[in-house]
Order: C-alpha cells, then structure tokens, then sequence
C-alpha cells in the first residue's frame, strides 16, 4: 500500500510541471500561427503601405496659348507641319505665366515639371481639335515624375526627390493655388506599360492576362473533366490507368518553371510558335493547371452516391448516360469550384512565362490571341527589378490589383462549395 | 481566316451537321412509322454527325497550325540565295527574326539586304496562303466527313453506340495527355542535356566548384571560357531550401497541432483560410516581398548589429519562402494528424496523459511517417520554387553556408539564361536544359518517395 500511496504522490508531484508543459506547448502552437498570421499581416501592410499612392496621379492644369507662331504651325491637319511643329513651347511659355517670379531664364527648370509626354498630349488634343489653334485653352496635364514623387513622397526618406530648391518652393506655390493636384490614377487602368512611371499602365497586362486565362479555361477545363471522368468511370484496372495516375500526381508536384522549358522547347523551338503571346502562355498554363483540374474533378466524381448510379442504370441508361445526365450536372459544382481554384493559381503564375518571352516591354494593350503580351504578376516583375521607387509603387499597385482578383475568385469558390456542393 | 475564328466555324459546322442529321434521322423514320423504329434516339445519330465533321477538321487544324510556323521557317531558309544560307542554328534564328522584322514593317525593307526582302515578301505571301490553305482544306474536311456521316445514317444504325466509344475514346485521349506531358518535359529536357554533355564534360557540370557561364559570343572576344560547376547552385539551392524548412516546418506543424488538436471552431473557422491565404498569394508577390523589404532590413539589422550581410542574403530568400510553404506543411501536416484514430486519442488521455503529452507520445509518433512525407513534397517544392528567389537571391554563385552571403540556385540560373539575350545552340542555353533536367529528377525523386509513404502509412490505419 505504502508503495501505492508514493506512486500517487510521485504523480501528483508532477502534475504542477506536466501542467507547465502542458501549457507551454499550447503557447508554442499559438506562438506559431501568430507568426504566420503576423507574416499575412506585414506581408499586406507593406504592399498597401507601399502601394496606394500608386493610385493617386499629379497634374497641373494650365492655360495654354496655342500660338501658330511659336509652335510653327498654321494647319493641324497637314501631317508633314505636324510632325515639325513645336508642341513643348507653349507649355514652357504656360508655365512661366503661371508661375510667378519664373521668367525666360528658368525655362528648363520649368520644363522639368511637366510630363515629357505632355507635348504628345497636346499634340493629339490639337490634331482631334484643329480649331483650337490661335486660341488660349485650359488644360490638364500628367506632372513630371520628379514632381509627382516630391507630391506624395516629400517628407519620406526612402524617396530621393531630384527637384532642387527653386523646383520645389514653385511647385509648394503651385500645390496651394491648386493648379498642380491630385487625384485618382486613371492612367494606371488604362493605358499599357512605359518607360515614364507617371504614364505606366496595367490595363496591356490585365487584357494579356484576360487572353492568356481565356486560353487556359477553354482548354484546360473541358480537357481536365473529361480526363476525370475517364479515370473515375471507365478506366480498366491496369497497369496503363495506373500509369496515367502516377504521373498525373506527379506532373502536380512538377515545379512550374519546368514546364516553361517544356513550352520553350516544344511551342517555340519545335511548333516556330511565336513568342511572348498569349496562346503560347495559355498552352503552358495549362499543361500546368491540368492536373490539378483533374485531381479536383476526380474528388467531386467519387463524391457523388453510388445510388445515383445505380438508380439510373436500374432504369436502363447506358454507362454513358449514367455520366452525363447524372453523375457530371451533379459533380459540377465541385468541379467548377476546383478549376476556379486551378486558374487563380494560373493567373499568378510567373515563371513559366519568364522563359517563353512573356518579359518582353510591351507598350500597345494587345488585341489578339497572337500579339505580343505580358501579364500581370510579369508586369509585377518588371516594375519590381526597375532601380526607380516610382516604378514600385506602381508595382505594390498592381500586386494589389492582383490579389484583387485572386482574393474574388477565391471568394467565389469558396462561396460556391458553400452553396452549390451538396452532401449526401 | 485567322485560326480563331477558324475554329468558331467549325464548331457552327459541326452544329449545322448536328441539325441535318437529326432532321434526316427523323425523316428516315417517318415512313417506317415514327423514331420508335429508329435504333437510337434522333439527339444521337445528330451528335454522330456533329462528331464525324468536328473531329477530324479540329485535328488537321491543331496539326496545321501547330506545325505552320516551323514549315514556313524552312522554306523561307530553304529560298535563301547560297551564300546566305545559315550554317547553324543560332545564325538561322537571327535571320528568321530579321525577316519578320521586314515582314511585319517594325524594319525598313530599305535597311535590308535584297535577298532578305524578297524572303520578308516571300514570307508573307506564304503566311497568307499557309492560312487561305489550312482555311481550305479544315472546311473542306468538316464539310466532306459530315456529309459522309450524314449520308451513313440508316434506321437499324446503332449511333448511340457509336457516339459514346467516340466519347469514350475523346475521354481517354484527355487522359493519356498526361502522359504526353511527362513524354514532352522528359524529351524537351534530355535532348537539350544530351547536347549540353557533348560541349561539357560529365565530370565538369557534376563535380566543378565554378559556375560562370559566360561564353565568348564572337569567335574573336576575349572571354572566359565559361565554368559549368554545378555545385555552387546545388549548396545554394540547398541553402536557401534548409533555410526556408527551418522557418516552415515548425511554424506549419505547430499550428497544425494546435488547429487540430486545441483550438475550437470558431477559431479553426477563422484561421484556417487565413492560413490558406498565405498559399494562394503569388510567388511574385512573395518575391517583392523579399526583394525589397526582407532583404533590406535583415541587412540593416545586420549592420547595425556590426555583422557584414549582402543585400541580397540567401537569409531573406529562404526566409519569406519559408512563410510561403507554412500552409502546405500546415494543410499536410492536418491531413495526417486527423488521420490517427481516435481511439489512440481516447486510450491515452484515459490512462491519465495531458493533451500535450498525448501529442508528444502518442499521436506524433504515429503520423510521423506521414508528416516526413508532407515535409519531403515541401521540400521539393522550395528547390521547384523559382520567383522568390529570383528576385531575392543574387546571382553570383557562391559556394558558401552564411546564410548573410548571397547564393544562387538553380532555378535563378535558369532564368537568368533563358531570358537574356540567348543564343541556341550554344552551351549556355543547353545549360539551363541540363539544370532543368536535374530540376525536373531531383523533384521527382522526392515527390515519388514522398507520395509512398504518404500513401502506405493511410493504409496503415484504414
């Protein structure tokens, strides 16, 4: 009994550290999910943090006197006057009036405030609007990127404003007599890629992606059910099915650069496929994609009861008509949720992209499955490489515009599987 | 007509080869007494048609436009007057290029020599009649195999049967894609090896210490030689791989743990998708990340700390791709945990273990097989993983274990060879398609074991 009683008390006397242990790991499974959760968090900071001025632009409205003498143009639609015609010096002469103390002798410290693609502005506004010539107009215009920089960024260290002293006091002049203002980037959503970051554009790598994704569904969804539905329904146990599945799981696992050297050395080198367009883009993807089409197709088969089948094949249906009039309306949803899934991870993708030419700088929104395109998470790439913190800003915009779309059809899967998924 | 809109008209043809053969299906029956008498329902012997045009214009129309482009290449090569004809094929891809550059106006025909007009002018008669051709001849297919199919339609015809060993068929070829993926990575990779072994000695690419693949671009540059030692890339994708396990297994098992084993409802309702987040971001965003605020502050914080640390530290890489991997050890790791029988739960917490203990001893040590699988496939996806660690990790191969000095890794070099300016042919190109190679086997040799044991400890307790 005496050794009983000591056992208990050996026991008890534990208990207090088991206790502590108890609890300290606890702490660490808490500890850990803070960490990745902290991760998410600073992760989403950074960008926003980074990112929102990206959708703010700088402009300056001026009144422009459109003067035939100085600009050495009398008629907007000859194109050869035109092409001679001296856009930039109505701008310059705009300012020095809108400025006040700037005289002729300030002209390129003037000049620097505006956008050099302002001239092309006010050149397609002339050419739209000849009759504008000889009179004084009132114009918008993108500021330089220095003074869209020294706008949103004045009191940030990370930021290197290249204004010098008589630059910046204009534009603190400018900024409180709200000629020169900010406000919401249209620029940014609708115009392609630049080498001026006040001019730079998603909307070229949002088209290229939709053609790219367009590409991939259209191929990878009605290719990835119905290989599903012959593993899951009329494969033979074989060593062959066995064969298919071993590689569908392994093609799964297959790191995504692989299969940019596969469309690499397949659709360029062998097909003379051209490079960087969508339909190349869109075949690789889905050669990746594919599979995990397929892996979550198979699941909702297996879902569906086999007294669906039964029942219909009680009643006469061929083998056939049991799939597609049963088992595939009622698989659908699964399906469909797994292939949102399976583009959303597309639409991020980078790397196989990288290695068949989707890189390129790429101006024109593209308006063909064969033009040349980049797309969203490569425009992401590009900005992100560029020495100019203008450009990452833009990029943490565009990142943010990604996850935008990734983050909704996420949504709708989730929202789907919720809905639209039945349990038996 | 552009291939796209080529292939909306075939699929109107087969529709239209679908109305006609059910509408003859119908009349056949009319005078036997109705579609009783027919074998199948009238929607089949449609679809048999709709079948019999569309398949085999989408074939030679794939065919065609897979294989156009390499056709109008060589005739285009072939046309060139002799002395232009290219000795290889590096020479050859940079005339094509110039040719479309004519061909396509973005390069003056007046700044070309006149043989490389006329082929531009060649080149684009011959595109247009390669697509008035290929036009033709998938009309003309879809047209002919559906009147056949039309004409062929008889009462006692069984075109249900039909229909569905054709879809069967449809069906399989799907399936037996996958296995033309694996056939497709597997020569596109070894043939391009093969090439690269026949520049570079075996011994050289598996067992130098130096990794430089600059190779002298004209005959007469003075340039090094170009080391191709595969080593450096294989500690530093190493590197960066330990690194990123060091922060994702514990992270992902412990939350795992505490998801499955402590945490209510609520809160697995709430933190499970936001941990599923982390895997949905895009790598891209990852690497941004990296790049541009991990990387400073760790060597910023070094710094200040009064150690030496590259801006591009192999620390920063792995580090962020560590949180990236965090959900696949978690989602696998959860997987496994709830796979151990309750009954192991309830025996130990009854003879009087804490919940911490029975973790420990009891229910770890069973899914522990199942947990070094899940950690296998998240090791092989850190090596696969490309974008973090091109845009955080640096370039220079160094064969080195600080975690503050940069290294590359294979993925980076990849990239770094196939996106500058490339020359075909030449050992630095084939170079990425040997490092692609051992890639491709080094991640297929962790999936295969991985996916083993995953896959034999289920059964264990099935």
């Amino acid at each position: 009994m005496t050794d009983q009683r000591s056992q208990a008390e050996i026991v008890r006397q534990s208990l207090k550290r088991r206790y502590r242990k108890e609890r300290r790991f606890r702490a660490y499974g808490i500890l850990a999910i803070a960490i990745a959760l902290g991760a998410l968090l600073t992760l989403f900071t950074d960008i926003i943090g980074k990112g929102y001025t990206g959708f703010v632009k700088t402009t300056i409205t001026l009144e422009v006197n459109l003067d035939r003498e100085m600009m050495y143009l009398d008629d907007p639609t000859d194109e050869r006057q035109m092409k001679m015609a001296d856009f930039v010096e109505p701008l310059i002469q705009a300012l020095i009036q809108e400025i006040p103390g700037a005289t002729e002798e300030d002209r390129d410290g003037v000049r620097d405030l505006i956008n050099p693609y302002a001239s092309v502005t006010l050149r397609d506004a002339i050419k739209a609007n000849p009759g504008w010539l000889g009179t004084t107009q009132t114009m918008s215009f993108l500021t330089h990127t220095d003074v869209d920089v020294y706008v949103k960024h004045a009191g940030d260290e990370a930021y290197s404003i290249k204004l010098d002293e008589q630059q910046r006091a204009w534009v603190d002049e400018l900024l409180e007599r709200d000629v020169i203002e900010t406000s919401f980037n249209d620029v940014f959503f609708s115009g392609g890629d630049s080498r001026d970051p006040s001019k730079a554009g998603i909307l070229g790598a949002i088209v290229g992606s939709l053609l790219t994704m367009f590409v991939t569904l259209i191929l990878s969804f009605p290719i990835g059910v119905a290989a599903a539905i012959y593993l899951e329904e009329f494969a033979p146990q074989n060593r062959f099915t066995d064969f298919i599945e071993v590689n569908i799981n392994n093609l799964a696992a297959v790191p995504s650069i692989i299969f940019g050297l596969l469309g690499l050395a397949v659709f360029i080198n062998l097909f003379g496929m051209p490079r960087s367009v969508p339909t190349v883009g869109g075949l690789v993807l889905t050669l990746m994609t594919l599979p995990t089409i397929i892996i979550s197709s198979r699941a909702a088969i297996k879902s569906v009861p086999p007294s669906i089948r039964e029942a219909a094949e009680g009643i006469g249906a061929s083998r056939m008509q049991v799939v597609l009039h049963h088992v595939l309306p009622l698989a659908m949803p699964g399906m469909l949720t797994g292939s949102i899934i399976g583009m959303a991870q597309a639409l991020g993708e980078t790397a196989p992209l990288l290695l068949i030419g989707m890189v390129a700088f790429i101006v024109d929104v593209p308006d063909g499955f064969f033009d040349s395109a980049t797309v969203l998470p490569v425009q992401v790439f590009l900005w992100a490489g560029s020495p100019e913190l203008a450009f990452i800003e833009r990029a943490s915009a565009a990142i943010m515009v990604l996850l935008t779309f990734l983050i909704s059809m996420n949504a709708l899967a989730i929202w789907m599987r919720k809905r639209l998924e039945r349990r038996w | 007509m552009q291939p796209a809109n080529l292939l909306l008209l075939t699929l109107v043809l087969a529709v239209v080869a679908y109305g006609l053969g059910y509408a003859r299906s119908r009349s056949l029956a009319m005078p036997l007494g109705g579609i009783r008498h027919l074998k199948s329902l009238p929607f089949y012997y449609g679809a048999r048609a709709a079948l019999w045009s569309g398949i085999p214009a989408l074939i030679v129309l794939a065919l065609w436009a897979a294989f156009q482009g390499k056709v109008i290449q060589l005739i285009v090569i072939g046309g060139l007057p002799e002395g232009m004809i290219p000795a290889s094929e590096g020479e050859a891809s940079l005339l094509l290029s110039k040719i479309s550059n004519v061909a396509s106006g973005a390069l003056s025909p007046a700044f070309a020599e006149a043989p490389i007009a006329e082929a531009a002018e060649r080149l684009k008669a011959l595109r247009s009649q390669s697509q008035f051709l290929m036009s033709a001849l998938v009309i003309a297919v879809a047209v002919l195999a559906g009147f056949l199919g039309w004409l062929r339609i008889r009462p006692r015809l069984n075109a249900r049967a039909q229909v569905e060993s054709i879809l069967k068929w449809l069906f399989f070829s799907c399936a037996a894609l996958a296995i033309l993926t694996t056939v497709g990575i597997i020569f596109s990779v070894a043939l391009e090896t093969f090439r690269f072994f026949e520049k570079v000695p075996f011994s050289e690419f598996f067992f130098g210490s130096q990794w430089s693949p600059q190779t002298a671009l004209r005959a007469d540059q003075v340039a090094a030689e170009g080391a191709f030692g595969m080593i450096p890339l294989f500690t530093g994708t190493l590197l960066i791989s330990a690194i990123a396990m060091v922060v994702a297994v514990p992270v992902g098992l412990l939350s795992a743990i505490y998801l499955s084993e402590y945490a209510n409802k609520t809160v697995r309702g709430v933190v499970k998708p936001l941990l599923e987040m982390l895997a949905g971001i895009p790598t891209v965003v990852y690497g941004f990340f990296a790049a541009l605020t991990v990387a400073p502050f760790i060597s910023d914080l070094a710094a200040s700390l009064g150690i030496e640390a590259s801006s591009q530290s192999a620390l920063a890489a792995g580090a962020v791709m560590g949180i990236m991997i965090i959900p696949f050890v978690s989602s696998l790791s959860d997987d496994v945990i709830n796979a151990v029988p309750q009954a192991m739960r309830d025996g130990s917490l009854a003879l009087g273990a804490t919940q911490s203990e029975t973790m420990k001893k009891v229910i770890f040590p069973a899914a522990l097989p199942g947990i070094m699988g899940g950690i296998l496939l998240a090791v092989s996806r850190a090596i696969g993983e490309t974008m973090i660690v091109v845009m955080a990790a640096g370039l220079a191969a160094n064969l080195t274990a600080n975690p503050l000095e940069t290294v590359t890794t294979v993925t980076v070099q990849i990239v770094t060879l196939l996106t500058g300016d490339q020359e075909f042919d030449s050992a630095k190109t084939l170079a990425a398609f040997a490092l692609g190679a051992m890639l491709f086997l080094a991640t297929l040799l962790l999936n295969v074991i991985a996916l083993k044991i995953v896959r034999k400890y289920r059964e264990q307790y099935d």
